[in-house]
């Protein structure tokens, strides 16, 4: 049973440089109309709900989704569903409190909705700072699953060689980015949401098949092969000891706060005409990414079942290489192509996504808004958006080179993790509470950013365990390796602390207009026509 | 162009103040906080509950109920479902609940705005 030895590199490649092209030729096409920031930043708000929905899934369903869960729950059994359904009920949040309203208040970024009723530069600063952390941790995470992936696919088992193809998938983002726009990225969403979940589809069905299609006699053989029937049961992973069930406690509660808190989820809300596209794009979206879910619960048993927990750590890749590895002992070398082209896909697009929302915002937020004053002249706006675009891809490229080899389901839980306390309590006060000010805003995101990132660098994830980043060092003080559970009330209570001790300077005008908005739609850019 | 939505340039004139002390603003923005708030709560109680049984009640959630398939994975998909109807829940409520009203306002707003320009 070798995967590697198995496969046709040359076949994997092939499967993928056909996605490329034809992706490629769709994003050209695409691009004629992208003149203008809303063109640029928000496809003209020209697509429908359901496009909108396919694409948000795959903007979501990230290689950490396909290719960590699948792999957590084939080693880790239960402990890995939990991932999932912390990522599925999150889109609760977004859908109730924030996609509509958002839609309604901002035009292109998470900080047009922060800013709007108060002070313009700080706040900005703040939304713009947090939006490019939360999007350089979820870019490292899908770098870092493209090192596996290339591994165990091309049989490139040393570093440089995988960091070589790193870089040629990093080149290649670039290119959609800087072409495309966000509808082209949009495009590449859209094919790879399609392909992701047909993908998926297709091996659970074949799973179920194998086993009678009945999960009872899956969860079975799982156990039978893996020796331990402790993989039907929660713990395995997280149930160790008080630590480490506190743990599981902290991740949840990041899992199901971060969704409605992540800057290229949230910019996604503007590439549609009105809010109750918006809401349409939520309703599909929820549709798909849960009906994903439960196919990687049969996927993630079924490679338990056919493969065998040992045999998926000692496979080039490890635990991320569960999905690609059932898929090569359902349907040999071609399955397995198809299989890999996707998540090779899935990198691609989720990796734009993350980029063009990083550049929007510092394009739109820190150069036009904050250092022109927003009186940027019309064009280079979008010119500097594009020239961030190739910065970011170029630490995407290394960051994904140095990450190379950590769970990729793991490291996206801690960008959830930061985007939940940093941006999370602002954007639910500013759209909820008529009091709150500038001062709480700025003390809550910095505060919440601070408290995630230092528990992270001062947790097992960085320090003082062998599945550390520094193995060797030891300042891992901090016992949980996800901060969630103190960073994100701590931002919270701060926010609330901090407005409630001064009196609001704000402009309360300012606050009727945003609420008026945000609830009827009045003044609410729609499609742009060409 | 194009980048300039057509309210933009009437936005200015747009009585903001009147239209959110308006009755009809009101209700509105107390029949979607009192369908939200307490939806949303609801739902992310039962996740943390599902979320601590998991960490703190392993031994419930390993109980078999039929076959191979215990307690945990019937909660988890119960979760999946729940996600699934609170979803569907909201558009019908929104629908017939919000939008309309919402729609009469942005309506009267634009009604007013051409008015006083004219």
């Amino acid at each position: 049973m070798d995967a590697t030895a198995g496969s046709n590199p040359w076949l994997n490649i092939g499967i993928f440089a056909a996605f490329v092209v034809v992706t490629l030729v769709i994003v050209f096409r695409a691009s004629r109309n992208n003149r203008t920031a809303a063109d640029y930043y928000a496809a003209g708000r020209s697509f429908t709900g359901p496009q909108n929905g396919t694409a948000i899934a795959g903007d979501y369903l990230s290689a950490a989704s396909f290719l960590g869960i699948c792999g957590a729950i084939a080693v880790n059994g239960y402990d890995g569903f939990l991932y999932s359904i912390g990522f599925l009920v999150a889109w609760l949040v977004a859908l109730l409190l924030v996609a509509e309203l958002l839609r309604n208040t901002g035009r292109f970024t998470m900080a047009d909705v922060l800013s709007f009723r108060l002070k313009q530069r700080p706040v900005r600063i703040a939304a713009a700072t947090t939006t490019l952390v939360v999007c350089f941790f979820y870019l490292l995470a899908q770098m870092a699953g493209a090192g596996a992936l290339v591994s165990l696919l091309l049989g490139i088992p040393d570093k440089v060689g995988q960091g070589v193809v790193i870089a040629v998938v990093g080149a290649l983002m670039i290119i959609y980015v800087l072409v495309g726009g966000m509808k082209g990225t949009t495009w590449v969403q859209i094919i790879k949401a399609v392909l992701l979940v047909a993908g998926a589809a297709v091996m659970t069905v074949w799973v179920l098949a194998l086993h009678g299609f009945s999960l009872s006699a899956l969860l079975d053989h799982a156990v039978a092969t893996a020796g331990n029937p402790a993989i039907l049961n929660p713990g395995l992973q997280y149930g160790a000891s008080d630590a480490s069930r506190l743990d599981f406690l902290s991740l949840g509660l990041a899992l199901v706060l971060g969704t409605a808190a992540l800057p290229h989820v949230l910019m996604r809300f503007y590439t549609v005409p009105t809010a109750k596209e918006a809401r349409r794009s939520v309703v599909w979206a929820i549709w798909l990414i849960g009906i994903f879910y439960v196919f990687t619960l049969v996927l993630g048993y079924g490679a338990a079942a056919l493969i065998g927990p040992e045999a998926i750590k000692a496979a080039p890749g490890g635990v991320n290489a569960a999905a690609p590895l059932l898929a090569f002992e359902l349907g040999g070398p071609l399955l397995l192509g198809l299989i890999s082209a996707i998540a090779f896909a899935t990198i691609l697009a989720v990796v734009a996504g993350l980029t063009i929302t990083a550049a929007a915002s510092y394009a739109h937020d820190i150069y036009a808004n904050v250092l022109k004053k927003g009186k940027a002249e019309p064009g280079t706006e979008v010119r500097v958006a594009r020239r961030t675009v190739v910065v970011i891809g170029i630490v995407a490229i290394v960051g994904g080179v140095l990450a190379n080899g950590q769970n990729v389901a793991f490291l996206v839980a801690l960008a959830f993790a930061v985007a939940a306390s940093a941006n999370l309590p602002t954007i639910v006060y500013s759209l909820f509470w008529k009091r709150f000010t500038t001062r709480g805003a700025l003390w809550s995101m910095y505060v919440g950013l601070a408290s995630a990132i230092l528990l992270i660098v001062f947790s097992p994830v960085v320090s003082g365990s062998p599945t550390s980043m520094f193995p060797d060092a030891h300042f891992a003080w901090w016992p949980l390796s996800n901060p969630g559970i103190v960073s994100i009330p701590l931002a919270f209570l701060v926010g609330a602390v901090v407005t409630l001790t001064a009196k609001p300077t704000e402009d309360p005008a300012k606050q009727s207009e945003m609420e008026v908005r945000s609830l009827t739609g009045i003044g609410a850019e729609g499609a742009v026509r060409h | 162009m194009g980048d300039e939505a057509p309210t933009s340039v009437a936005e200015k004139d747009v009585d903001f103040v009147g239209i959110q002390h308006s009755d009809r603003f009101q209700n509105l923005k107390k029949r979607h906080r009192s369908f939200v708030f307490p939806v949303l709560a609801l739902a992310l109680l039962w996740y943390f509950a599902y979320v601590l049984l998991a960490g703190y009640a392993p031994e419930f959630m390993s109980t078999p109920v039929f076959g191979s398939i215990n307690v945990g994975l019937l909660i988890g998909l119960a979760q999946v479902l729940t996600t699934f109807v609170v979803t569907m829940l909201y558009v019908w409520y929104a629908g017939k609940k919000l939008d309309p009203v919402a729609e009469e306002i942005r309506e009267d707003a634009a009604r007013a705005t051409a008015g006083e320009v004219r």
